[in-house]
């Protein structure tokens, strides 16, 4: 993925096609591993109803859209910081994962704003006279502003939430049932075919003497997605039957074993509250 | 192309989930019909592969590289609807376990990747490669082009969502809260990138991998085959009607010629205007019209504000274009509708 993510902090740009993707293989392992191990670790977040949780974070990061002053914004993600420190989580890795990704990706996107937005002019660059207006700073500070808080609470939820229960929290909230479990099976999936790609591109890397020509590693791509295609396809048949062997006929059933306490309300209400006053202060 | 959260306002972000919900449902149901209990290990594993193909960096003629999507192979293989529900799925996973891509904006991003996307690439291949047998070089062709203009129509409606935003949502000040580009900046930039890198390697990963899929797995390009004989047959027998059709919708800026108003076809604001007086007095065969706009006309005229005034859209500077894109917008809510109509009709048919 060449675009803001939270595993493009590390991401690779150099270096053979094939090794960029077994880097990009590692680093969402990585992202797995560690959101995994955060889940795990005691912290405000990590204590809280999954469903609750769920709703309060979206709650948060809608508030972040429907903000229109800078202020708020500034608010919520000074919000988004104490959240992640009271849940374990450290501010180097929301820089790295979150905030240095959005930087690099909104960050190119919001600095021509600051020219080309029409309005006050606050002052020129002393060589190429071009004029910074007050209208392109705010947009371009709303625009990261908004992307920022997004993708902290975003990967909040994210590190402090194992993926089963994301999940079966949306299941709880009113998510179809199928939609849950091609979710969840998406996920499992997703490893294995970057673990038979990436071991694809290994085994064609070590017979090759000479880096491909870029015709050569085109058709090495091309042709790789096609044994993926078709792989994909054999293995969705022979889940199908495993599936269908123990008992599948197209219902599916998941375990609830969630229970909200007095400090997931607590949680929950202040967080919906947010965008409302929002909306409330502007109509 | 993954608008991330922020981009777009929460009524840009939930129109595209309005939009996008009919389009989920009806693919649903598509799938659940055909495939029954195949259905989630299937399109699992689609989604997966989808996923995946998305971090293939394909080396590019030039020194660059860049990533496809997989619109155009999934429509290909397991035709428009699967493809919706597997890059939405794929695009749903990016969004929230890895940041790719905005929640809120997850509406948007389907409807251009996963929806249009998906939609453009089949119709495309369909109508390229009907007819072909399966393992001749059209096929590698049209899934080469359906792929580059699936990706390019993706891209140009996730442009014009952009450039949407500064015209709309805005504060006293003119300060765009959200995207802050017009269409006249947000479209060329976007395009220029997928017309170029984007779209040559959607082109040439979906290219390659029918040709690969030709030679090896056969069976998997046969499952859509037949329907492309089908969509040929339609196609074939209404061709000249499409070819009249679309010269019709060029030729609509021939309107502008056209000297004076339609008769009758008067606004309120043109009963305070001289010019407009002198005009619908002439064609009024030199009888005056009254003072001001009738009562009637003045109560009911602001209830309905057309989204494209004088075939003029607010945001298009050339009259002629703005003709030829109210064409294109009419002609398809036309055929929508039709469609949608004929659709019904089918089905109480069958349950005759």
């Amino acid at each position: 993925m060449s675009e803001q993510s939270f595993i493009a902090g590390g991401h690779r740009h150099g270096g053979h096609f094939a090794e960029r993707l077994v880097h990009g293989l590692q680093q969402a392992l990585e992202h797995s591993l560690d959101a995994e191990a955060i889940s795990r670790q005691r912290g405000l977040l990590q204590g809280l109803d999954p469903r609750c949780k769920l709703l309060a974070l979206l709650s948060l990061m809608i508030s972040g859209i429907l903000a229109s002053q800078l202020v708020t914004l500034l608010l919520l993600f000074g919000l988004a910081v104490l959240l992640a420190l009271l849940s374990q989580v450290s501010l180097r890795r929301l820089y790295r994962q979150a905030w240095l990704s959005v930087l690099l990706f909104s960050g190119v996107i919001a600095v021509p704003a600051l020219f080309l937005v029409p309005g006050e002019v606050l002052f020129r660059l002393p060589l190429l006279h071009w004029g910074i207006s007050l209208q392109g700073l705010r947009s371009a500070a709303f625009l990261l502003g908004r992307a920022e808080t997004s993708a902290s609470f975003a990967l909040l939820l994210m590190l402090t939430t194992p993926w089963m229960h994301v999940l079966k929290a949306m299941r709880s909230l009113g998510v179809p049932v199928l939609l849950v479990a091609l979710l969840g099976m998406t996920h499992r999936y997703i490893f294995v075919l970057l673990q038979t790609a990436s071991q694809m591109f290994e085994a064609r890397r070590s017979r090759m003497l000479a880096p491909p020509s870029g015709r050569l590693a085109r058709q090495v791509v091309a042709a790789s997605s096609g044994v993926l295609l078709g792989k994909a396809f054999q293995l969705s048949s022979e889940v199908h039957l495993a599936m269908v062997s123990r008992g599948y006929r197209g219902d599916i059933y998941l375990l609830h074993s969630f229970h909200t306490r007095r400090r997931d309300w607590c949680a929950l209400l202040p967080a919906l509250c947010v965008p409302l006053l929002i909306l409330w202060k502007h109509a | 192309m993954h608008i991330p959260d922020g981009y777009l306002s929460p009524a840009t972000c939930a129109l595209a989930y309005a939009v996008a919900l009919p389009f989920w449902l009806v693919a649903y149901r598509h799938a659940k019909r055909l495939l029954h209990t195949r259905m989630v290990p299937l399109f699992a594993l689609f989604s997966a592969f989808s996923f995946v193909i998305m971090m293939f960096n394909l080396p590019l003629p030039g020194g660059t590289s860049g990533h496809a999507v997989g619109m155009g192979i999934i429509s290909i293989v397991l035709g428009p609807w699967a493809s919706i529900i597997a890059i939405s799925v794929a695009l749903l996973i990016q969004a929230l376990f890895f940041g790719d891509g905005g929640i809120t904006s997850f509406g948007a991003n389907s409807l251009n990747m996963a929806i249009v996307g998906s939609l453009v690439a089949w119709a495309c291949y369909q109508l390229l490669a009907a007819g072909a047998p399966l393992q001749s070089r059209r096929r590698v062709l049209a899934a080469a082009v359906s792929g580059y203009l699936a990706i390019n129509t993706a891209a140009l409606l996730a442009a014009i969502e952009f450039g949407l935003q500064p015209l709309l949502f805005h504060d006293a000040a003119g300060t765009p809260l959200y995207a802050p580009y017009p269409l006249s900046v947000a479209v060329p930039a976007m395009m220029l990138g997928h017309l170029s890198f984007a779209g040559l390697a959607e082109l040439l990963i979906t290219g390659g991998l029918v040709a690969y899929l030709q030679r090896a797995y056969p069976e998997l390009l046969s499952l859509q085959a037949g329907r492309s004989d089908v969509a040929g047959a339609a196609v074939r027998s209404t061709r000249k009607l499409w070819y009249g059709l679309a010269a019709l919708m060029i030729l609509s800026p021939l309107g502008l010629l056209a000297a004076g108003t339609a008769w009758g076809e008067w606004g309120v604001e043109d009963f305070a205007n001289a010019a407009s007086r002198q005009q619908m007095a002439l064609a009024s065969g030199q009888v005056a019209p009254p003072a001001a706009a009738p009562e009637g006309l003045a109560r009911l005229a602001s209830l309905w504000s057309a989204p494209f005034p004088d075939y003029a859209p607010a945001f298009v500077h050339s009259a002629n274009f703005g003709y030829v894109l109210s064409a294109v917008f009419g002609a398809g809510l036309i055929l929508l509708a039709l469609l949608l109509l004929s659709r019904l009709a089918g089905k109480q048919g069958l349950a005759e």
